[in-house]
């Protein structure tokens, strides 16, 4: 028998449903992977108990024969979703010891499909970073090294811990959430399949909110077809979001024809950065290469405001990160540092609770948005980012998806960047204006870099067009064949 | 713009966060380095164009004006650092 822990999610339906083993032995397989991936510290709380209670109740649909879509699927839970009863931290000191009294609406909905909760994973705190490396629980090291050096790599981030936990064969597939490229650069960097879904395609209820009208939740897997399995069953309207768009929820997976013949793929030309590494230029040649000759045409499209992105994006999520996490106070939940006034209580609590980065996105946030500076910082930059909006609008008429690479470089050494927040912020600078336009986007890997890393291929899609993002990125991924695993893997036999 | 310490204390009061004095040079460093990178944006003609808070629609849908949850005060303060007859609890604020 396989290995268990080195299967797609497909692959795992279709063993289950042969009853070629049970939901318990897959889970108690991943269950010990969880265990020995502790090194690299993806886990902030593991809980296998639930993941056995969970395939219990799996085992007995499948011997009944009423089998869920997700029964049997030990996933990874990026720990800014709440979950009932099991600690919820953001990576982040201010909401240590909270245990939500409710499930988000995406985790339930997984549950529901039927499937199980290995634990939740460690990310960079209240997911601002690129990664993993602002987390009040400590770095998460990617499962990958460079090839005769033995140092430690960072997953990406913000979802670097799920991105680690996946590659590593620690859990069959897991979650993350994506405000800028968080879902999608750490699985460029570990060599997975991340999707960022439409804004509005999956509730945002009870997912800790970073920046509310850029954060969308999304799958983290090995293969494109898992990724529309997970999104299959994570999708959907949601009356407690009220920016859930109620829009039917096609069948993802149906989607995956491999025929993109006639397809017009858009190739931004103001993707060419400055400083952009050979070798990531080569890679995305070969992608045009591959979508064309899978039949796909291609055209040159211009969004000449990329490089405004960022900066857009460095008003806009601060600003509303510094009022989303107003809330943390010390009053109701989380951490409370005594101090001898309410106001005194706030400040020693905020100043304790909150780590470097969070302090000074909050401190930029609160700064454009005071008086004196609102017209010139923030509705300057929603401004700009209606123009990068058209941008989008305008390409979408001359083409059907976008195809770009997913991060300017592979994976770094842990601890390098940390110097100068701004090369930090340029690691999403292929993938932030995604977001602000609220539209699909997936991370395929697509290679490897010259030092033996991982490196992945991006393709936008037009809003709730997730098929034919998907349908590309399944071309591109058998393209591209990649089968490389990283030196540490956490399952049973490599 | 160059932000100077004093501007960072003045943010960092109304942010509610404590900033220790020896740590509002360094910020303030941190902070103009960022600030002057967003300002490229002044680049961008933005004359007439509408600002965008969101990429749905603009309209907020309507719900039934009815109580759909309620009775649950204990769960709700389960998480409180301090909770006293069934309220929060905070130092004192009025004398």
């Amino acid at each position: 028998m396989a290995d268990l822990t080195d299967l797609t999610l497909a692959e795992a339906r279709d063993g289950l449903r042969r009853k070629a083993f049970s939901a318990r032995e897959i889970t108690q397989a991943h269950i010990a992977a969880v265990e020995a991936a502790r090194p690299l510290n993806a886990f902030i709380t593991e809980t296998p108990e639930r993941a056995l209670a969970m395939a219990a109740a799996s085992d007995a649909r499948l011997a009944r024969g009423e089998a869920l879509p997700l029964d049997g699927m030990p996933l990874a839970i990026k720990d800014l979703f709440c979950t009932e009863g099991v600690e919820t931290t953001a990576a982040s000191r201010i909401l240590g010891g909270f245990k939500p009294p409710y499930e988000s609406t995406v985790t339930a909905k997984l549950w529901a499909a039927g499937a199980a909760m290995l634990g939740k994973t460690n990310l960079d705190e209240f997911a601002m970073g690129s990664s993993n490396m602002t987390s009040a629980r400590g770095p998460v090291e990617s499962p990958w090294r460079r090839p005769g050096d033995n140092r430690p790599l960072v997953p990406g981030g913000s979802s670097g811990g799920s991105a680690a936990a996946v590659a590593a064969r620690a859990a069959l597939a897991a979650i993350g959430t994506d405000t800028g490229g968080s879902i999608r650069q750490p699985a460029s960097f570990c060599g997975i399949v991340g999707l960022k879904p439409t804004y509005g395609r999956c509730s945002r209820w009870g997912i800790v909110a970073f920046a509310s009208s850029l954060d969308q939740a999304g799958p983290m897997t090995r293969s494109v077809r898992d990724a529309a399995m997970m999104l299959q069953a994570m999708a959907g309207y949601d009356p407690r979001d009220s920016t859930s768009a109620p829009v039917a929820v096609p069948d993802f997976e149906a989607a995956l024809t491999g025929d993109i013949r006639g397809l017009r793929i858009g190739i931004p030309r103001e993707y060419r950065v400055d400083g952009m590494p050979a070798e990531i230029e080569a890679l995305w040649q070969r992608g045009i290469d591959w979508v064309r000759e899978a039949g796909a045409e291609i055209v040159e499209i211009s969004l000449k405001l990329t490089k405004y992105a960022l900066p857009t994006y460095y008003i806009i999520a601060p600003a509303e990160a510094s009022a989303n996490l107003a809330r943390y106070d010390g009053v109701r939940f989380g951490l409370r540092v005594p101090g001898a006034t309410l106001d005194e209580m706030y400040e020693n609590t905020r100043g304790e609770g909150f780590g470097a980065e969070v302090r000074r996105r909050v401190l930029i946030g609160t700064y454009v948005l005071s008086a004196g500076y609102y017209d010139a910082y923030y509705l300057k930059a929603q401004r700009v980012r209606s123009l990068i909006a058209q941008d989008f609008t305008q390409a979408f008429e001359r083409c059907d998806a976008i195809l770009t690479p997913t991060a300017p470089s592979a994976a770094f050494p842990i601890g390098e960047r940390m110097d100068d927040p701004i090369a930090m912020y340029l690691n999403d600078v292929f993938t932030v204006p995604v977001n602000l336009a609220g539209l699909p986007g997936i991370s395929v890997p697509a290679g490897l870099s010259g030092d033996g890393l991982p490196l992945g291929l991006h393709v936008i899609g037009r809003a709730f067009d997730e098929e034919t993002v998907l349908r590309v990125g399944e071309v591109i991924e058998s393209a591209a064949a990649f089968t490389a695993k990283p030196q540490f893997t956490a399952g049973a036999a490599p | 713009m160059a932000l100077d310490k004093a501007t960072v204390a003045r943010i960092a009061a109304l942010a509610r966060i404590k900033v220790p004095e020896a740590e509002q040079e360094h910020l303030a460093g941190e902070l103009s380095q960022i600030l002057r990178w967003i300002e490229q944006l002044d680049e961008v003609d933005t004359e007439g164009v509408e600002p965008m808070s969101s990429v749905t629609a603009t309209r907020l849908p309507m719900r039934a004006d009815a109580v759909t949850d309620g009775n649950i005060r204990d769960k709700i303060l389960a998480n409180a650092p301090q909770a006293a007859h069934g309220f929060f609890a905070v130092p004192k604020v009025v004398e």
